[in-house]
């Protein structure tokens, strides 16, 4: 795990605390992706809002005919563009998008998404895992989505990956974290920063991720579909960094009896 | 012929990727869009003197919103 910052603050801001994925300093802690949103006007409301620095596109065939470039109100925007391979259900399709995504955007670093499962988009972990090694062997990036499996996160930084994106829950489902123990599991079994991604429904979700060691939490839907996408984007941005604040400041231990926090000492007697 | 992002094109064999990205309306000079030819990346540097095939397959493909 990176080392919290032990720099004094006073508490009102949160202290200087980056996080470092494959060299590339991060100084937001709150990945976004762009998908979801209903108007390229939102999406730069909330990236505003958010404070992210790193957003998340997909690749897709053109449309000549569409109104207003994506790739220039990101660039507007100043953040980093994260693609990813989202849609891919082999290893194959996958490694061929990051390609395409690494010639279009001239950028090494891919988003890997394998997807096995229909209804529920979760991750084909073999598929993942040969894309991973393929795609390292090639000099990308690689940020994996995959499950909250410990075991597979071990598996896919020792092929190589900057980081690992384990789910909470299904994308889109905004069932938050299903499995926190599994999560921090992962968080103890690899020396890679570990990124939150998909299930977050709303802050105290991220709140939590970020609780369980998480060095980032990514968010799309939670934001993109809200009501008030503008403002769950700050939601979310202060829910990150309380979680991360809480986690460095250390909790206390959970017990199942009440400890006074009054002294006993000097207590009147009334009768 | 080739197909064009899945579609029947007009684009005939012989024509090269650049001068196919024209006919779709796509500057070479446009940001952010990357082509496949059969299923291999073609680098941008060689869209000028990329020569589509018959019944080639050709991807023109940008960034979209997603997670």
């Amino acid at each position: 795990m990176s080392t919290p910052s032990r720099s004094a603050h006073n508490g009102a801001a949160p202290p200087a605390d980056a996080l470092t994925i494959a060299g590339r300093e991060l100084h937001s802690r709150l990945l976004l992706g762009t998908g979801g949103f209903s108007s390229l006007e939102l999406l730069r409301d909330a990236i505003a809002a958010s404070g992210s620095e790193l957003v998340t596109v997909a690749l897709r065939r053109i449309d000549p005919d569409a109104r207003g470039s994506l790739t220039d109100v990101l660039s507007q925007c100043g953040v980093e563009l994260l693609p990813n391979t989202a849609g891919c259900h082999t290893a194959r399709d996958a490694v061929l998008t990051a390609r395409l995504a690494r010639e279009a955007f001239a950028t090494d670093w891919i988003k890997l998404e394998v997807i096995g499962d229909e209804d529920t988009l979760l991750p084909d972990a073999p598929e993942l895992l040969r894309a991973a090694e393929e795609l390292v062997d090639e000099g990308f990036v690689v940020l994996p989505y995959t499950t909250d499996d410990p075991v597979l996160a071990r598996r896919l930084v020792d092929v190589g990956c900057a980081a690992v994106m384990p789910l909470g829950s299904p994308i889109g489902s905004g069932m938050g974290i299903r499995n926190p123990y599994n999560i921090a599991l992962i968080r103890e079994a690899v020396d890679v920063p570990v990124v939150l991604d998909a299930g977050i429904g709303t802050a105290s979700d991220a709140a939590l991720a970020m609780e369980l060691g998480c060095d980032a939490v990514m968010a799309a839907s939670a934001i993109a579909r809200a009501q008030d996408p503008e403002r769950m984007a700050r939601a979310m941005r202060a829910a990150v960094q309380a979680g991360r604040l809480a986690r460095t400041a250390g909790r206390i231990p959970r017990r199942r009896y009440a400890t006074a926090s009054s002294p006993r000492e000097g207590l009147a007697e009334f009768t | 012929m080739i197909t064009l992002n899945g579609q029947a094109s007009e684009v005939p064999a012989g024509e090269t990727v650049a001068e196919a990205l024209g006919r779709l309306g796509v500057s070479p000079q446009r940001r952010g869009v990357a082509v496949a030819v059969d299923g291999e990346v073609v680098p941008r540097g060689e869209w000028e003197s990329f020569v589509l095939a018959e019944d080639a397959r050709m991807e023109v493909l940008t960034a979209m919103q997603g997670g």
